[in-house]
């Protein structure tokens, strides 16, 4: 193998110079392989590891950190719960169906590979506007792929978000998170260990998915014309993802395995290689050995094809005939294809003959980390989005205009094609609460949510990374819940672009600013970069997913009115700003340059004491202030409760009524639980909840907007589906 | 009271089904590749998507052992109950009339939607009365019932106005057989059995089950 | 040994939303003049018997009260 090779397979010449000194020769097609796909951004991290070091990664609930299949936090009585963010950006941009589907495939492997049973699923998209016919087919076709892999898996989707931004409609972005339950005791590591244990290869058979990009390496006889036997896409069978959930589990049950690792990315070259660097040791694997499901496949491709439904376990010799006896009565095929070693090295044989041999350091360990170039953009890097309302409409035409838009009307039409029932836990479905809300089997319960930000990280991406982990605990306050642990996604462009850099490093800073203001450590996650086309890049988004405690679900918070006669007041340090709002989108405005200060210790204060009133009971409803400010939580309140209300707003003006920010809160409850909750945090009466319409009395003028007016406009979405 | 909860690779719902059985009686999951019913009282055939809806939804499914004895179990008069999947096994095992067919808009749904009894007087609904709506969550994607021919006393359950997404021939929601001791419906009452999760009136479901195995008990 | 094609059809009268999408569909990609479409299935198989094919069908292949089927060899 050459120079050449290396860089059609995405290595620099300094990379490759690097893989020749570490061989102490030039690699073998098989070993080149192998290195191009470790080696490459998605496998290493090679941008983005130093950042996210920075992250703050201890808990006292921790159990499990960054660094296994998923993270876990302890959630009392010996359980813990697992969970991960990751994403399939590019593929869904390829073939949307089964690239979100894989997506959710992968992250459900991913937690029952440290043992977990999956119990919950919850997505993040973001795709171009819905005016564009490309983005409305990415939706449609990413939303059924989702709900087509998780129903059939039968793991509930409690929640999600779905937005519409300009810069992601050359790169849209699918997150899946994944939430599980295990017993401590039954957590599994994927290091490998002891010399002489057996490598069993379990589930679907392998092809030539997801091989794509090392085609280069065809041996000639395979040339352009068969350029379908090597699909970039690969495709999900979630019937044969729930043998093998089931197998592995009973596996575990039994006590059979060592270790188990799930194939993913550059599959059996990274799973296995993995395993061998943290266990330090080494492999040998048998490419004959692996069943396959096209003939005449090469070493190579055997080594990196990224077939779905596949796991790695290592089991002591004197259990494989138990092992492969379990995967048997699954129906999921076991082979034992190869054995761990002393040496610390990568030996891969095809029958007899050994065809690649890489110290696992080299191929783990060595893969040089960059340092980021960061650097300020010279000049805004986004056009102003197209404006969609025209300029001087009233407060009612505003309100129902945003109500109205891609990104504020109802999710109703996509979160029904997804299962949230199956597994029998779950207390507060989509719509119900500002977080999904699941028992536990030691009758407390968890609250989950997931939440990122584009547009406002692009303004500002210290401050908007902040937001995004303040809005996701802001969501588990309202529910009752009390963070445990956050896992991310960091969704962003070029990092050898300065101005991308800066985008990144500064969104890690605040990321993990904001993570130790609430003592939330971050329990893993992943990142996609190089997000960007000819148009330029996403904005950049992280996304975090986080997972809270519960003591008493049965009192679980709403954010829906749901007692007449109630007060509704609007609690918390909220200081709202157009500046960077859904409003000032919709007005076509460029993206200011920096989002306003915010107090995270007084948010923090605030959020802390919803959680605690909406545990005593003492508030009927609570919803976090978001998109489209404080008018549309209103208004999303009474959609929820399905009752009106009466608001006296004196001369709010128009940041007031749809300016955005951290730390607000719409509750409604008895006057004396909201005079008590003002004794704690800032909280202003504002109206009370009256059966019938909104009726707004603001700047003189009394507004009646019917709940149907409100339910029409908030139902906007579903005419994408018609 | 005994209810023996099939479980085929690819079912979904079955533990759903064993905790709301357990709620009434004692509750255990039946291996597809067993024929032992293991004295099951009742038997209930689990939602979800046995044999990934392969072919067609419940296809494969009805042709595994445990339905062999299973198809025995109801030719002797033995209650069994399917819910959603478990409704296309038997349609396709013939032990039910009609067949399910894609939803008429092709999305899978998933939403609490109100039924409206038809029979109150069935094995499966003897303790609630005729007319009365139950709250209870259907959630599939080839729920469109169809039976050209079919007896109309052998409705038990129909979607209340405006509740019906899937597009089923007289907004059907759940039949018997002649007899009387088998009945299928596409929603799913082992979801609506805890105020924790949701509405409760799934539960008396199984609780007519068990009252009518009672009363057959006490009868002999 | 033979390799027979079965075509399962949904039967006539009974409502094939799927059908009904790729019609609706069709048009808008700037095809004109279709009608009457229906979406199926097809099997394929290599049999040692052909003549066992129509009991497949019967038993397995086809639900025979919603689909009709066709075998091609």
């Amino acid at each position: 193998m050459s120079l050449s090779e290396a860089v059609a397979l995405g290595l620099t010449e300094d990379e490759y110079g690097l893989i020749v000194e570490r061989l102490g020769r030039e690699p073998n097609q098989v070993e080149l392989a192998m290195f191009s796909l470790m080696w490459s951004e998605h496998c290493a991290y090679k941008h983005s590891k130093k950042l996210l070091r920075t992250l703050p990664v201890e808990g006292p609930r921790l159990v499990l950190g960054p660094g296994e299949n998923a993270g876990a936090v302890d959630v009392g009585e010996g359980w813990a719960v697992a969970f991960k963010v990751e994403s399939h950006n590019h593929p869904s941009a390829v073939e949307p169906f089964q690239g979100a589907a894989t997506g959710v495939g992968g992250i459900l492997r991913d937690v029952f590979a440290i043992g977990a049973r999956p119990i919950a699923v919850l997505d993040s998209l973001r795709f171009g506007e819905p005016t564009s016919e490309r983005s409305r087919y990415l939706l449609d076709h990413a939303v059924a792929g989702i709900g087509h892999y998780g129903n059939s898996i039968g793991v509930a989707n409690i929640g999600g978000e779905v937005y519409f931004e300009g810069p992601y409609e050359q790169n849209c972005l699918v997150n899946a998170m994944c939430v599980g339950l295990v017993r401590r005791e039954r957590l599994i590591r994927s290091a490998a260990a002891g010399v002489g244990n057996k490598l069993v290869l379990f589930g679907a058979s392998t092809g030539r998915d997801g091989i794509g990009g090392a085609s280069v390496l065809a041996s000639a006889e395979l040339g352009d014309a068969d350029a379908d036997k090597r699909p970039t896409v690969q495709i999900g069978d979630p019937f044969e993802e729930k043998k093998l959930l089931e197998c592995s589990l009973e596996l575990l049950d039994r006590g059979l395995l060592v270790a188990l690792q799930d194939l993913g990315a550059a599959g059996l070259t990274s799973s296995s290689s993995e395993m061998a660097s943290k266990g330090e040791v080494g492999v040998e694997i048998d490419v004959r050995r692996v069943p396959l499901r096209e003939p005449g496949m090469e070493p190579f491709e055997i080594m990196v094809s990224e077939s779905q439904e596949r796991m790695l376990c290592v089991c002591e010799p004197e259990q494989v005939d138990a092992v492969l006896e379990v995967c048997a009565r699954w129906d999921v095929g076991g082979t034992v294809i190869g054995e761990i070693i002393a040496e610390r090295e990568m030996r891969i044989l095809d029958g007899g003959e050994v065809v690649g041999r890489i110290p696992v350091e080299a191929l783990v360990d060595d893969c040089p980390l960059y340092d980021l170039a960061p650097a300020p953009p010279a000049q805004p890097l986004y056009p102003a989005p197209p404006a969609t309302i025209e300029p001087g409409l009233g407060v009612r035409e505003t309100l129902l205009a945003l109500l109205a838009s891609p990104n504020l009307s109802s999710r109703r039409p996509l979160f029904e094609q997804y299962d949230c029932l199956v597994g029998s836990r779950t207390v507060r479905r989509p719509e119900q609460a500002d977080a999904a809300v699941l028992a536990m089997p030691t009758g407390g319960g968890i609250a989950v949510a997931i939440d990122g930000n584009g547009r406002r990280v692009a303004a500002d991406p210290y401050r908007g990374a902040v937001e995004a982990v303040l809005e996701c605990a802001a969501n588990l306050a309202c529910a009752g819940g009390e963070p445990l642990g956050l896992t991310n996604c960091l969704n962003f462009g070029n990092p050898e672009k300065p101005h991308i850099a800066w985008q990144l490093a500064e969104a890690v800073r605040g990321l993990a600013d904001a993570c130790r203001a609430l003592d939330v450590p971050v329990v893993g996650g992943n990142v996609s970069l190089y997000n960007e086309g000819g148009e330029g890049p996403i904005y950049p988004t992280p996304v975090v997913g986080m997972v809270g405690e519960l003591p008493d679900p049965l009192h679980a918070g709403r954010s829906g009115f749901a007692l007449e006669g109630d007060a509704i007041a609007i609690a918390g340090p909220f200081r709202p700003s157009l500046a960077g709002s859904e409003l000032a989108k919709l007005r076509g405005e460029p993206l200011p340059d920096g989002l306003p200060d915010v107090d995270v210790a007084a948010v923090r204060d605030a959020q802390r004491a919803i959680r605690d009133f909406v545990r005593a009971g003492k508030l009927s409803s609570a919803h976090d202030v978001a998109e489209g400010g404080l008018l549309v939580a209103v208004a999303e309140a009474c959609l929820a409760g399905g009752l009106g209300a009466t608001l006296e707003l004196g001369d709010a003006d128009e940041a007031q009524l749809f300016g955005e920010g951290p730390g607000g809160f719409v509750v409604s409850g008895s006057q004396a639980a909201l005079r008590e909750l003002g004794e704690r945090i800032e909280v202003r009466v504002i109206g009370r909840v009256d059966p019938g319409d909104l009726d707004v009395t603001v700047g003189g003028e009394e507004l009646e907007i019917t709940l149907d007016a409100l339910r029409h406009a908030h139902g906007a979405l579903a005419e994408l589906f018609a | 009271m005994k209810f023996g909860v099939l479980q085929f690779p690819g079912s979904c719902d079955d533990r759903d089904a064993v905790q709301a059985c357990g709620r009434v009686g004692e509750a255990v999951l039946l291996w597809h590749g067993d024929r032992d019913l293991q004295g099951a009282d009742a038997i209930v055939v689990p939602g979800g998507f046995s044999y990934g809806d392969y072919l067609r939804a419940g296809a494969i499914a009805r042709f595994s052992p445990v339905m062999e004895s299973v198809i025995e179990f109801a030719n002797d008069g033995g209650l069994v109950l399917g819910i959603c999947n478990g409704f296309q096994v038997l349609t396709e095992a013939g032990l039910l009339p009609g067949a399910l067919l894609p939803n008429t808009e092709l999305r899978f749904v998933c939403r609490q939607v109100d039924l409206e009894v038809v029979d109150g007087d069935t094995a499966f609904t003897n303790l609630c009365a005729d007319g009365e709506i139950l709250s209870i969550p259907a959630k599939h994607q080839t729920g469109r019932y169809y039976a050209p021919d079919l007896d109309p006393d052998l409705v038990v359950l129909r979607y209340a106005t405006g509740h019906c997404f899937n597009g089923s021939q007289d907004d059907i929601a759940g039949v018997r057989n002649a007899r009387g001791n088998v009945f299928g419906l596409m929603p799913h009452p082992e979801h609506a059995v805890d105020p924790l999760t949701g509405s409760v009136d799934g539960l008396r479901i199984f609780e007519s089950m068990a009252a009518h195995v009672g009363a057959a008990h006490v009868a002999v | 040994m033979p390799r027979v094609q079965v075509l399962i059809r949904p039967k006539a009268g009974i409502l094939d939303p799927q059908g009904k999408a790729v019609e609706r569909a069709l048009p808008a990609l700037g095809f004109a003049g279709v009608q009457n479409v229906h979406v199926g299935r097809l099997v394929e198989l290599d049999v040692d018997d052909v003549s066992q094919v129509e009991a497949m069908c019967e038993r397995l292949l086809a639900n025979t009260l919603i689909e009709d089927y066709e075998i091609q060899s």
